[in-house]
């Protein structure tokens, strides 16, 4: 366990160095850490600190906080499939956010645009476990999550074609996609105290899950009260996928495929495999953004391609694998 | 912005449409609709009184037309195919990039259509508005624009000891080189455009990271839309905010910037001003 963590660690601080070395200004690394560090007057300490240092932050920020919510949905549901992005809630989220931008309401305040987008992820949530139930089967949880996203995307679309601003329409893709492109630190204010209080109040689930895996009569005869530990659930992954989808769009598969690859690492136990997935999940969006600046400098590769591309076959393999457990 | 490339093929098809769509010569078209913004500010300042019938409706929109106020009588149109052909018109004047789809079934339909070029330079300013006059029979009225348009040109040849570098920056990080026409705006104006230096000659989408290290004098960007967007957010980042702070630069409405009439002389005179501003400062 202690040996996942410190390789876990070492990977997050490795590609977050590896992530203020890349870019299309084309700066040496030396150069560029000695302009973080200690600053000047040139232009490269704009771009180190301005634009790089955020951009790094928040793919931590933002990957972490959806492994985090992954592991704790899945471990809350007992299913793997459980992922924020598929089931609907990041889609709900960026519906809040470009709701709040478009009727003006992100403009009033810093905290207002992930405020709204936390409220999109709440609705998205509920739904979800109203629908799909308690203990929602794979067939139920994904069949609500399908109905949720489309409905969202196409509001969010919706929305978007409407706008007056004719830059709007074009946005839908990094909405639907995510993108870490031109964040600034101002982005890393606002979804910072979300995430962390998000964070937080999944963190404090572990007890209560492990306990879960034993089946929910036997968690209660633990003491663990259900209906407490489903609205920590329902607040803390909406806290976390709403600040991480105003910033950065909804961003799939992240929630999906960490905890599944970290599971057999930590002995299937829900409390090791949260902290393990905040660590997973920083560490693949750290390398999915450094592999979108890699393969196409310049063009914004969106972020949701890439983890789609190695989430969704692993989806495909789960799906598979439920089906022959249910035979 | 606009669209580039696949020059040869679009050459191409203009030149064929053209040829087989220009109504014969001497009658002038009666019924002129027109279904791109650029077109419609050259037909309503070349036409006659009542030739035209109907433009665009971005003709209307004061933020990206500026003739706005001239547009007001005219019909407005989606630019879609069906409601032009119930107009009955005898010429309908187009971009090159105006929906596709659109302009070959109005040409399958027997409507005669010709297709405009996008002025990329300022002396193609000149030679859209001699082609607008051929096609509506007014060569004299469009003789006479170009000739009011080329002395007001002349009148910005001035000398320029110093260039300031300077950036065009659009939502998104879009940026425009010399070969375009806000390029040649700025290089009009006295302006030398940092997008060359950067490797962005053609234009293109310039990293905040490339536009910080070539560190321009002055950034010229379009004013907002109404309506929020991620897109022009770019420009409230703090690098731009920084870039910004202490120097020149400039929003401008895109009206007088993004088609090929004489307002773009309008702009070439408030960038020039604005050179005028910092080397007085």
């Amino acid at each position: 366990m202690m040996r996942l963590f410190a390789v876990l660690s070492a990977l997050v601080l490795l590609l977050f160095l590896l992530a203020l070395l890349i870019g299309p200004a084309g700066i040496g690394p030396a150069q560029s850490l000695q302009a973080l560090i200690f600053g000047g007057d040139g232009p490269l300490t704009m771009v180190m600190r301005e634009i790089r240092l955020p951009r790094a932050i928040l793919a931590v920020l933002v990957g972490g906080g959806l492994g985090l919510a992954g592991a704790a949905m899945q471990g809350y549901l007992r299913n793997p499939l459980a992922d924020p992005g598929l089931i609907g809630v990041s889609g709900s989220a960026a519906l809040g956010a470009v709701l709040s931008i478009q009727t003006g309401v992100a403009a009033i305040a810093a905290l207002a645009l992930p405020l709204a987008a936390l409220c999109g992820a709440l609705v998205g949530v509920m739904l979800v476990l109203l629908l799909a139930g308690p203990r929602g089967s794979s067939l139920t949880l994904i069949l609500a999550g399908i109905a949720i996203s489309a409905l969202a995307g196409a509001l969010t679309s919706l929305v978007l074609n409407l706008s007056s601003n004719p830059f709007a329409a074009n946005e839908i893709v990094f909405w639907m996609m995510g993108s870490l492109a031109d964040r600034s630190l101002t982005h890393v204010w606002i979804a910072l105290p979300l995430i962390a209080l998000g964070a937080a109040l999944l963190a404090s689930l572990g007890r209560g899950l492990d306990a879960l895996t034993l089946g929910e009569d036997a968690a209660e005869a633990m003491g663990i009260s259900l209906h407490r530990l489903r609205l920590t659930l329902i607040f803390g992954t909406a806290a976390v996928v709403g600040a991480s989808t105003a910033v950065a769009g909804a961003i799939g598969f992240v929630g999906l495929v960490v905890p599944h690859i970290l599971r057999g690492f930590v002995g299937g136990r829900p409390s090791a495999l949260l902290w393990a997935s905040t660590l997973g999940g920083a560490v693949m969006l750290l390398a999915a953004d450094i592999a979108v600046r890699v393969v196409l400098p310049g063009r914004d590769l969106k972020l949701g391609v890439l983890t789609a591309l190695v989430g969704a076959p692993l989806f495909l393999h789960l799906i598979y694998r439920t089906r022959r457990a249910g035979q | 912005m606009r669209p580039r490339g696949h020059f040869g093929l679009i050459w191409f098809c203009v030149a064929a449409v053209f040829t087989a769509a220009t109504p014969a010569i001497g009658e002038a078209p009666a019924r002129v609709v027109s279904m791109n913004l650029c077109t419609d500010q050259l037909a309503m300042l070349v036409a006659t009184e009542g030739q035209l019938l109907s433009v665009s409706h971005l003709a209307f929109d004061p933020r990206e037309s500026a003739m706005a106020e001239q547009a007001k009588g005219l019909i407005q149109n989606q630019g879609m195919a069906e409601e032009i052909y119930l107009m009955h018109p005898d010429l309908v004047v187009a971009g090159s990039y105006t929906s596709r789809a659109s302009v070959e079934m109005l040409t399958r339909l027997g409507v005669p259509v010709v297709a405009f070029e996008p002025a990329n330079s300022l002396d193609d300013v000149a030679d859209r508005i001699t082609q607008m006059g051929a096609v509506l029979g007014r060569q004299a009225r469009a003789a006479q624009i170009v000739a009011e348009y080329r002395a007001g040109l002349a009148a910005f040849q001035a000398q320029t000891n110093r260039r300031p570098r300077a950036a065009l920056y659009y939502a998104n990080g879009y940026t425009l080189g010399d070969r375009s026409l806000a390029g040649q705006i700025l290089l009009m104006a006295g302006f030398a455009n940092v997008a060359d230096e950067a490797g962005y000659a053609d234009g293109g989408v310039m990293p905040l990271e490339v536009l910080a290290m070539v560190a321009p004098e002055a950034i010229i960007s379009s004013a907002r839309y109404p309506g929020g967007s991620r897109s022009e957010e770019i420009l409230d980042h703090p690098v731009v905010q920084t870039l910004r702070h202490g120097r020149s630069s400039g929003s401008f409405t895109d009206r007088d910037w993004v088609c090929g009439t004489p307002f773009v002389l309008r702009a070439v005179g408030e960038m020039a001003e604005m050179r005028q501003q910092m080397e007085a400062e």
